[in-house]
């Protein structure tokens, strides 16, 4: 039932070759296209790894006493930190994502319409803004906690401002990747074997853990993949919690002691960690398979209390990822608004949106193209350079900006140097700005181009190529629609995460070039929390409708 | 007008750039299919070239109209002292914000060829670390030599602080009467066990501080008083100085150390925030002062210009400007303080030059680490 995209696509080739006789390809034309194939992708995936190799090539000049400093004092910690956030996240952000995507696609309960796709709207959050609404709120100068003593009650809350609050923070933030996935996972294929289950009279507990928890697995680490690599890339968040991690550490090198050969040492072990993460996701990703089997729309019936503790899970996750955060930056943005709101804001917006728009059409392109390279010749070399070229996302944002910035600025004084322009052409340039972020966000676009290609059938592209008579036509006409939803996903997905990324936007915009996000650095930077509450709300309100999109599209793809 | 024509100018830059950006991208999914595809890469290339050279015009400072600033100072704070310095001479000031870290990792990379005229930043530390770097030039000015003490200079002129800010104790006077409280080291003293809130280490900031005290107390002693706060620490310690001082107010803590600009921020939102203000180390070296403040860039193609506007932020016009609005000490002695910084009272401050703080970062951070501050 389930199978690997390796196989089909090697069935593929052959099936290829039989119907195309009557277009005899030659042998030379294929080799060459498989050269330029390769190099294409090669290419890209230079281009993505240069920033990372920037920083990581200034390893070679070793200073000594600061590095040793950083792991007697500081890397014990980090490395603890690391492990509790991303078991933390894991579990919790696995648990909730996993549990909401069951009830809300296999039950009906009060509210499960509406909770289906609410429960997306936390990804609209960037992290650091939930981080500094939580503490916000939650701290004990908070409206919470005064709110109890107010009340006469004076229980003690412990404080949230290290690695534990930091962890729960993150999962509610990062739980939406797992959950989108999970829900798809669910919809789609595990129905009928579900049904089977069922009529064999399985209890509905055996259901879950024995048939759709084990097939839906795959789809969930991949999910949990992402918040993990979010997790290892987070700075703004951690840095409210104050939390030691690999990339604070790094900021700390780099910026505190100006080292920046430590903070390469350091970076380099992230990548480390980050590439363990990665093998244990591919290890179960080879087990995931591209069925697709419609599923019926019947539900399960659950009991009354049943129900109602549905409702209650859906509407309290809801409640703490979600819907006060969200009416405490609406309430912090009221008392402010009049003194920050100004026309300025109009631009803020078209900057934040534009850029978003252009990186996220740009790494779709790129993502097509990788994908279809990595389906047309899946060998062990393409992998790899299909990895290399989706390793922009775990490397912290702050890294990778500098990564950027060296080779563009070098680049720039060679062409002043020889003449060919009389200033800098390329940095502060939209184009730095763009490749910058289609770097860090490549794998967003890449992994549903890469899982949407992977659903087309063999016979479906050998009917393709039977019927079509040139590529652009079969293109055109098969290989588009079938993408389709897998680009549609890819961009809006882009999307969301360009609108909240920070320190790529920081150091690379160009000039008189703010977005929303440099306007809450702005603020933050100042512990002004108050007042980056209306940059931020901007940011989750133009977040929520490529959000909404992205739930339905996946409904409808199951 | 002339700030209004320059958002025309980038606003229709705006327009026209993604657009030949999108271009280009069509242009290469091109590729794909036609034979043309050659042509039409080649167009869109040049029309990028000329947009980026149309947009790259306003906003450097070859013609010597426009000054390119890197802060890390923020907009809202700076923005009205720039907006009057156009206002009154004409001269058109670009800024570029970012934290101070990869600022200089973009100056150092531009190099000569730098966009940048000027670098503004708040801590001498971080002025210092610039100066090292070879990123500022020296510049000798007359007007700066009178309005700024020596201590708050560059000995070689490659940078200037242009406002102080006083990193005091603050308490919650419920609890603490002031005469309980005397020096920065004293709330290491076990009487403070459960009552201190601080912001973290990371923060340049305690950094200085601390650079300070071993400067005026030693290693030894410094080390001591570092782990004496932690021990007394009520709760973790927080990302920002606001919140600490909100901390102090809800009762979490009775004693923390903050900069005063911040308190003042605080006060002028809510008049009656219940906590009060202590001058520390009165009777010792006097209270830490820091100082945020400008260099010249050394890739600047506009040095003449720009220190002149750095002389004008030393003026008592800016001065009373950052004294009036941000909450900061005017650098230039005889300046007027503001009534709410005058209600303060008067305080020592200390002698130290701030030099100092750069040159023992390094060494403070270590320290704080290894005394798990964190």
């Amino acid at each position: 039932m389930i199978t690997t995209p390796d196989t089909s696509v090697g069935q593929n080739d052959t099936g290829n070759d039989k119907v195309n006789d009557k277009k005899a390809v030659s042998q030379d034309h294929a080799v060459r296209k498989r050269m330029i194939s390769k190099s294409v992708l090669g290419l890209i995936s230079l281009f993505m790894l240069v920033p990372i190799l920037i920083v990581l090539l200034s390893w070679t000049q070793p200073v000594a006493d600061i590095w040793t400093h950083m792991a007697d004092y500081v890397l014990p910690q980090v490395l603890k930190n690391t492990a509790i956030l991303l078991l933390m996240v894991t579990i919790v952000s696995g648990t909730i994502g996993t549990a909401l995507a069951w009830v809300t696609s296999m039950y009906r309960f009060p509210g499960q319409r509406f909770f289906s796709w609410a429960l997306m709207l936390p990804l609209a959050f960037p992290a650091y803004v939930l981080a500094f609404v939580t503490v916000g709120i939650v701290d004990f100068s908070g409206p919470l906690q005064t709110g109890l003593r107010d009340l006469g009650i004076n229980t003690a809350i412990p404080s949230v401002r290290n690695v534990w609050g930091a962890g729960m923070v993150l999962s509610l933030a990062f739980y939406p990747y797992v959950y989108l996935l999970a829900r798809q996972a669910f919809l789609s294929q595990g129905r009928r074997a579900i049904e089977a289950g069922q009529m064999l009279g399985l209890s509905r507990g055996r259901v879950f853990f024995r048939l759709a928890l084990p097939q839906a697995l795959p789809w969930i680490i991949g999910g949990l993949l992402l918040a993990s690599m979010e997790t290892l890339a987070d700075f703004g968040a951690v840095s409210v919690f104050n939390v030691d991690t690999f990339t604070t550490a790094i900021y700390k090198a780099w910026f505190g002691f100006f080292s920046l050969t430590t903070a390469a040492q350091l970076a380099a072990l992230l990548i480390g960690v980050v590439f363990i993460v990665v093998l244990f996701e591919q290890y179960w990703q080879a087990k995931r398979g591209s069925s697709v089997t419609q599923g019926s729309s019947q539900r399960f019936e659950a009991s009354k209390p049943a129900k109602l503790a549905m409702t209650l899970l859906c509407t309290l996750v809801f409640a703490i990822a979600f819907l006060i955060p969200f009416l405490q930056l609406i309430y912090w943005t009221a008392l402010n608004f009049r003194q920050d709101f100004d026309a300025r804001y109009i631009d803020f917006v078209t900057n934040s949106l534009m850029i978003a728009s252009m990186t996220t059409l740009f790494i779709a392109f790129l993502a097509v193209i990788i994908a279809w390279i990595k389906r047309q010749y899946p060998d062990k070399l393409t992998k790899l350079m299909t990895t290399l070229a989706n390793l922009g996302y775990v490397v912290p944002g702050t890294v990778l900006a500098v990564g950027i910035f060296i080779p563009i600025a070098w680049l720039d004084n060679q062409m002043i140097a020889f003449g060919v322009t009389s200033q800098q052409f390329l940095s502060g340039s939209v184009i730095v700005m763009l490749l910058a972020l289609s770097t860090r966000f490549m794998t967003v676009s890449f992994q549903p181009v890469d899982r949407q290609l992977q659903r087309l059938t063999v016979n479906q592209e050998a009917a393709a190529n039977l019927l079509s008579d040139s590529p652009y036509q079969r293109w055109r006409q098969v290989m588009l629609p079938v993408l389709s939803p897998g680009v549609l996903t890819a961009l809006l997905m882009g999307f969301v995460e360009v609108m909240k990324e920070m320190p790529i936007t920081l150091m690379t915009r160009r000039q008189g070039w703010d977005t929303l996000a440099v306007r809450v650095f702005e603020m933050t930077s100042e512990g002004m929390w108050g007042r980056a509450a209306l940059p931020s709300l901007l940011i989750v309100l133009v977040g929520l409708l490529p959000v909404w999109i992205l739930l339905r599209q996946s409904d409808k793809q199951g | 007008m002339s700030l209004n024509t320059l958002t025309a100018t980038l606003t229709s830059n705006k327009l026209t750039l993604p657009v030949a950006v999108f271009g280009m991208m069509l242009g290469l999914t091109g590729c794909n299919n036609s034979s043309t595809t050659e042509d039409s890469v080649d167009a869109e290339t040049t029309a990028v070239s000329t947009e980026e050279s149309v947009a790259n015009d306003g906003a450097t400072s070859t013609d010597g109209q426009t000054i390119t600033i890197y802060s890390s100072r923020n907009e809202q704070l700076i923005k009205p002292l720039l907006d009057r310095y156009t206002e009154q001479t004409g001269v058109k000031v670009e800024l570029v914000t970012d934290s101070t870290g990869p600022l200089l990792a973009r100056l150092e990379a531009e190099g000569q060829n730098t966009p940048a005229d000027m670098l503004l930043t708040v801590d001498a530390g971080n002025l210092w670390q610039a100066a090292q770097q070879g990123l500022l030039q020296p510049v000798a000015s007359d007007v700066l030599a009178a309005n700024v003490p020596a201590k708050y200079r560059d000995p070689k002129g490659q940078w200037t602080g242009l406002s102080l800010r006083a990193r005091t104790i603050f308490y919650d006077p419920s609890k603490v009467s002031a005469d309980e409280l005397s020096t920065y080291a004293d709330l290491a003293d076990p009487k403070w066990k459960g009552k201190l809130c601080l912001r973290t280490s990371k923060k340049v900031y305690n950094q200085s501080l601390v650079a300070s005290m071993i400067e005026h107390l030693g290693e030894e002693k410094t080390e001591e008083v570092i782990r004496g706060w932690v021990d007394n620490l009520a709760t973790d310690v927080f990302s920002d100085d606001t919140s600490m001082l909100e901390a102090i107010a809800a009762g979490q803590c009775e004693v923390g150390i903050a900069n005063s600009y911040y308190y003042g921020r605080l006060l002028d939102e809510k008049p009656d925030f219940p906590v009060e203000i202590f001058w520390a180390n009165q009777g010792t070296t006097g209270t830490h002062v820091n100082v945020s403040g400008a260099g010249v860039v050394a890739g600047s193609d506009n040095p003449d210009g720009t220190l002149k506007l750095i002389e004008w932020l030393s003026s008592d016009e800016a001065q009373g400007i950052y004294a009036s609005s941000d909450k900061e000490f005017p650098v230039k002695e005889g300046v007027d303080e503001s009534e709410m910084l005058r209600s303060w009272g008067e305080f020592k401050k200390d002698d130290i030059n701030v030099q100092k703080f750069g040159e023992l970062q390094t060494q403070a951070i270590q320290m704080m680490d290894k005394a798990g501050y964190k």
